[in-house]
């Protein structure tokens, strides 16, 4: 090694106590929290394990979770399509408001994204006595806990489409247009191929916090089993029932689903990583 | 060189504006000003009414006071991890690296109970902690636990990028003039660190006052003493004390908005730094 690359090198006992303790913090804070989940979740068998996962309630569950992911998600791909379509391509005032705009559900609290479809649509909210009269229900029914889910995973795709196609600019789509392309042809053949991987990556993230969401979907769920139980809430309703664990066998489901949607998003920061180095 | 084009090439603009402004209009403006609607619709005196009791106060110390010192923690923690991170080539870096984002990952709800048992006085750390008489779950401590699991990711991300680009150079010529690795750092390399770790313990600030999963198992929930924020809005709602409810929320929904000023003016501060 150069004496360069030395003089800004640490001690190697620096170094050793330094990755001692980030092994040690995310050890205690990361890998024994999951690590419990999945034995607790198997502590007293396959068969207890196989019973929970499979029970009517949890089946419900399970696709009352798929559905409302089903539905938030393609709705708020479509709108980051929309907004980074409008946001990079073109230059217009107000700009970096509704930038700001965008982000806002995130910095918001999940019990009050969940209160605000209650204030809205709620027995007592501003539709309330309309939608009674109609004889329907948003709130603790499916469709709230779909606006709710709406709302948190609102930023999702659009916050990882807006940077990648303000950086990569509209030369390729000027490209497309001069030769005759439609405004659909360059956004199908130029524009999508282009952002892909960045929409699947925000897809994903949007994805396992729909699938996940726990605070706001509380609020707006009536808590009925079999109903208006998503995978989230049936584990905290068998938690509280002191079925540990049914409610682990559940949690590792979402668990498993994390892991994976982790691996999903490292291989894709690899692989764009990858394309760039190559460019 | 001309600063724009004109906007007319490109197809698109009044449909892909006109459905961005309509949808966030209505799946986020409306139904967020709705909670300022029915606030002013208690007037001044019903606002304070409902915002003015000891079980309020008594959360509103809670949370702010924990969530403010999980920032710190995080502050140290973070900075202490993005530096390995970016800094230390060693085996299973890569995975470190990325189990960084666990906590975004994994569903709240999950976590929560997770900890929750870990903790629990029959835990595996419980356990260990019990002959001291070392109380977390269901205490103060427990809430704390959490909300750092919760905000860890963000000061660790908000640091990377900023330790990524530090030219090397900088240090070098500290080195030649003599100064040790610590006065390197202490001198060279935090002052230009401290506008993304003010960032990202901000955000990690912000995130532990408006949790509610990963918090709401592990803190046993007694009124006045271990009941968050969020948790009391729910209680409110559960009673039908929609004023109360509303009154809450309308001013977490102000914190969260002077939170997101600030942030947004350090971000913008980082980056004419790094730039420059």
């Amino acid at each position: 090694m150069s004496e360069q690359t030395r003089s800004t090198q640490d001690p190697l006992w620096t170094r050793v106590l330094l990755i001692g303790c980030t092994v040690g913090f995310l050890l205690l804070f990361l890998f024994v929290p999951l690590a419990l989940v999945f034995a607790e979740a198997f502590r007293k068998g396959i068969k207890v394990y196989a019973d929970a996962v499979t029970e009517a309630d949890a089946l419900s569950a399970i696709y009352l979770t798929l559905t409302v992911a089903l539905v938030s998600v393609p709705l708020n791909a479509v709108f980051g399509i929309s907004a980074s379509w409008a946001i990079a391509k073109f230059s217009f005032k107000g700009k970096s408001l509704l930038l700001s705009l965008i982000d806002l559900p995130f910095a918001v609290s999940p019990v009050v994204s969940g209160l605000v479809w209650v204030l809205l649509f709620g027995a007592r909210g501003l539709f309330g006595p309309w939608l009674q009269s109609h004889n329907l229900q948003i709130i603790f029914a499916v469709p709230g806990m779909i606006l709710a889910t709406v709302f948190v995973t609102f930023p999702f795709v659009a916050r990882e489409l807006i940077p990648l196609m303000q950086a990569q600019g509209n030369d390729q789509e000027y490209a497309a247009l001069s030769l005759g392309a439609s405004g659909w042809q360059t956004f199908r053949r130029v524009t999508l191929p282009n952002i892909k991987w960045a929409l699947f990556y925000g897809v994903i993230l949007c994805n396992a916090r729909a699938m996940g969401e726990f605070g706001a979907v509380s609020v707006v769920s009536g808590h009925i089993r079999g109903e208006t139980n998503t995978l989230p809430l049936h584990v905290e309703v068998l938690y509280n029932e002191y079925n540990s664990a049914a409610a682990f066998a559940c949690a590792s489901i979402l668990s498993v689903l994390g892991l994976l949607t982790l691996a999903l998003k490292t291989f894709i920061e690899w692989r764009v990583g990858l394309r760039r180095q190559k460019h | 060189m001309q600063a724009k084009r004109p906007r007319s090439i490109l197809p698109g603009f009044g449909l892909s504006l006109g459905f961005t402004l309509a949808y966030l209009g209505l799946v986020v403006i409306f139904p967020l000003l709705m909670v300022f609607v029915k606030a002013s619709g208690l007037g001044w005196q019903g606002f304070w009414e409902a915002l003015w009791s000891n079980r309020v106060w008594a959360a509103c110390r809670l949370s702010f006071g924990l969530s403010l010192f999980a920032g710190l923690l995080n502050g140290v923690f973070g900075l202490l991890i993005a530096w390995v991170l970016t800094r230390y080539r060693f085996p299973g870096r890569r995975f470190l690296d990325a189990s960084v984002d666990l906590p975004f990952a994994m569903p709240t709800a999950v976590a929560g109970i997770a900890l929750t048992t870990l903790y629990a006085p029959n835990g595996w750390i419980g356990a260990l902690l019990k002959p001291y008489g070392i109380k977390v779950a269901f205490a103060p401590a427990g809430i704390l636990i959490a909300m750092v699991f919760i905000g860890l990711p963000f000061v660790v991300r908000t640091l990377q990028p900023v330790l990524e680009d530090f030219e090397a150079a900088q240090e070098e010529a500290a080195a030649t003039l003599g100064a040790t690795r610590w006065q390197t750092f202490r001198r060279v390399v935090y002052p230009q660190l401290v506008p993304a770790l003010i960032t990202g313990t901000t955000l990690a600030f912000a995130r532990a006052v408006g949790e509610y999963g990963s918090v709401v198992f592990i803190a046993g929930n007694m009124p006045g003493k271990t009941e968050i924020l969020p948790l009391l809005i729910i209680t409110k709602l559960e009673q039908y004390d929609y004023a109360g409810a509303t009154a809450l929320a309308a001013m977490m929904l102000v914190v969260s908005f002077v939170l997101l000023l600030v942030i947004n003016f350090l971000q913008r501060k980082t980056l004419v730094r790094t730039s420059a």
